[in-house]
């Protein structure tokens, strides 16, 4: 082997080693008792492997007067990312479609507006979806957050499905047409059957933008209506009193864990629309 | 005869008829289907936009109250300390963050371009950090940077006492670690779309070079990164954009402090907004980082369209 060569392994193990770093800290600091690290340092081999802080974080620590660990943080996510997922795809494939094949007067104009939504900040939004969850009495309920997230998703999900319909020849839809079939016959017998490959990048995409978000979380629910992102923030303040960091390792690894298990499982798809999402 | 052939005719009308009502149906469930998610989106986007807009230009606190106070707003906005602050630390933290993470991501994709072994595993160690929440991974380097238990601490506890390293405590410093964990996280990112970039060269150019006696230190200079240079202006314009929307990093890792050090933009907005509930205020805020966004973003546009121009007479 050249040296050339062997910076260049030297370099790449070192930098992986540096990127792991953090997740391996939480790793061994979930494994050991939170008395020992506050009297050694976040960064020591435990003295012996202890479990208990899972259980503890899961259902048992006590945050914001309520000692019910991350449990119904954990489920209050999960009730969010899952149907917010699967309609803001089943409304952005449709949108995709209508825009792309369908065809109607202005379509570009409204797909341009659509993908607008990728660029504007949250920000911008704050004060209409205060008002608007407050007249849908949504207003500190997972089921507001699913109305915020359908809607902005599917500024994301009809570019990725419109995109990627573009592929798909006119003539197809033509030859459909003429044997009689309709909007939705086309859509459920043709459209829907060529899809899992972008279905699949926009479910990943959606899943891990909607349960790694915090800014609406923190925003419109409080107390036990909160996702987990919201929470362990909530939980971080709360405890600088009184620092529990082996329960708080674990709690942070098990939020952590549904996407980190979705990019392990589904890093290729995961990529393509970070990518695709991006360069528009 | 003739009545039995009547029947006949009135059973085909009110066939027919039953027909015309499905078909008009299934089109006004057709309009509705193409029309009504699409609305509700477009709508949404012009619409809020607006919205927000015209709060910011009216006296609204804590409700909204529609009367118009011209640019009243925006002048107390901008003479705050905490909104001074934030342009600042954009300016400090969104070259820094960028700068940095475009090298270091050109630098991994360098060397994973080099047929090294294990290419996979490394790619999936460079990019996992983006699959986590800021809320996750801020929360793990406020941790190791905490100077009581983080790496202050365990470089003492092996011997050297006098060793400091409390940035994120230091006013004048926390900046740089928002700066540091932001490398931590988008480097990755980059890595994947220069490495996208520099696989996607083409492969007579390469052979071209080669044959003139290119090494591999000319090949990157001279050949590649040329050939690839639009990309760097795509990361570059990516990275900035999620550098002036950013707020969970700073809101997990020093939440703004110490004392306002380390304010953004968006945190700004966000203090209006919800903690000292001046809506109006607020807007006015949300309206200026929407429009040092669109500095951004614009010249990017036309930038896109001009090349697909190019492109399509080529």
């Amino acid at each position: 082997m050249k040296w050339t060569r062997v910076i260049v392994y030297a370099a790449l193990i070192i930098l992986a080693l540096l990127f792991l770093v953090p997740l391996g800290i939480v790793v061994v600091n979930s494994l050991r008792s939170s008395r020992e690290i506050a009297a050694t340092s976040l960064i020591g081999w435990p003295s012996h492997l202890i479990f208990a802080n899972y259980g503890q974080a899961w259902n048992r620590f006590c945050m914001a007067e309520h000692c019910w660990g991350i449990e119904p943080y954990m489920l209050n996510s999960l009730t969010l990312a899952i149907p917010a997922t699967i309609i803001s795809t089943l409304l952005g494939a449709l949108a995709g479609y209508s825009i792309s094949l369908w065809r109607f007067r202005g379509d570009q104009f409204v797909f341009g507006l659509v993908t607008l939504g990728i660029f504007l900040p949250e920000q911008m939004k704050l004060i209409p979806w205060v008002v608007v969850l407050r007249e849908l009495s949504l207003m500190n309920t997972i089921a507001g957050l699913i109305l915020i997230h359908t809607v902005q998703g599917m500024s994301f999900t009809t570019l990725f499905c419109r995109n990627y319909y573009v592929g798909i020849p006119q003539d197809l839809l033509k030859a459909a047409r003429i044997d009689g079939a309709g909007f939705f016959r086309i859509f459920w017998r043709i459209i829907l059957p060529l899809s899992p490959p972008i279905l699949i990048v926009t479910v990943i995409f959606q899943f891990t933008g909607i349960w790694n978000e915090f800014l609406y979380g923190v925003t419109f629910t409080s107390g036990g209506q909160q996702p987990v992102t919201a929470a362990l923030i909530a939980l971080s303040a709360a405890i600088t009193s009184e620092p529990i960091y082996g329960e708080q390792s674990a709690a942070v690894l098990i939020a952590a864990l549904p996407t980190l298990l979705v990019y392990l499982f589904g890093g290729r798809y995961f990529l393509r629309g970070l990518t695709a999402g991006a360069v528009k | 005869m003739r009545t039995g052939l009547t029947l006949v005719a009135a059973k085909q009308d009110a066939g027919r008829e039953q027909g015309v009502w499905r078909r008009r149906f299934v089109g006004v469930l057709t309009e509705l289907a193409i029309w009504l998610p699409l609305s509700v989106s477009a709508g949404h986007v012009v619409l809020f936009t607006a919205w927000t807009t015209w709060v910011s230009f009216t006296a609204s606190s804590l409700m909204p109250d529609y009367t118009w106070v011209g640019l009243r707003n925006y002048w107390a906005v901008t003479r705050t300390a905490n909104f001074q602050i934030a342009y600042v630390n954009l300016v400090i933290f969104g070259f820094g963050f960028v700068l940095l993470t475009m090298a270091l991501g050109l630098l991994l994709a360098i060397l994973l371009d080099q047929r090294v072994r294990g290419e996979n595993v490394l790619r999936t160690i460079f990019l996992y950090p983006l699959a986590v929440s800021f809320v996750v991974t801020g929360t793990v380097w406020s941790w190791l940077l905490n100077p009581g238990l983080g790496l202050q601490r365990v470089v003492q506890n092996l011997g050297w006492q006098d060793f400091r390293f409390d940035w994120l405590v230091q006013s004048d410093k926390a900046i740089y670690t928002l700066i540091f964990a932001g490398v931590w996280q988008g480097a990755g990112f980059a890595m994947a779309l220069f490495l996208a970039g520099l696989r996607s060269v083409d492969a007579d150019l390469v052979k071209a070079a080669q044959i003139d006696g290119a090494g591999p230190w000319r090949m990157y200079r001279r050949v590649l990164l040329p050939t690839i240079w639009p990309i760097f202006i795509t990361v570059f314009v990516i990275l900035l954009r999620s550098a002036i929307t950013s707020f969970d990093l700073v809101r997990a890792l020093t939440g703004g402090g110490p004392g306002i050090s380390t304010m953004l933009p968006t945190l700004v907005v966000y203090d209006f907004m919800f903690q000292r509930s001046e809506l109006g205020r607020g807007s006015a805020a949300a309206v200026l980082m929407l429009l040092s966004l669109v500095v951004v973003m614009a010249p990017y546009g036309l930038y896109v369209r001009w090349q697909r121009q190019r492109q399509a007479r080529a």
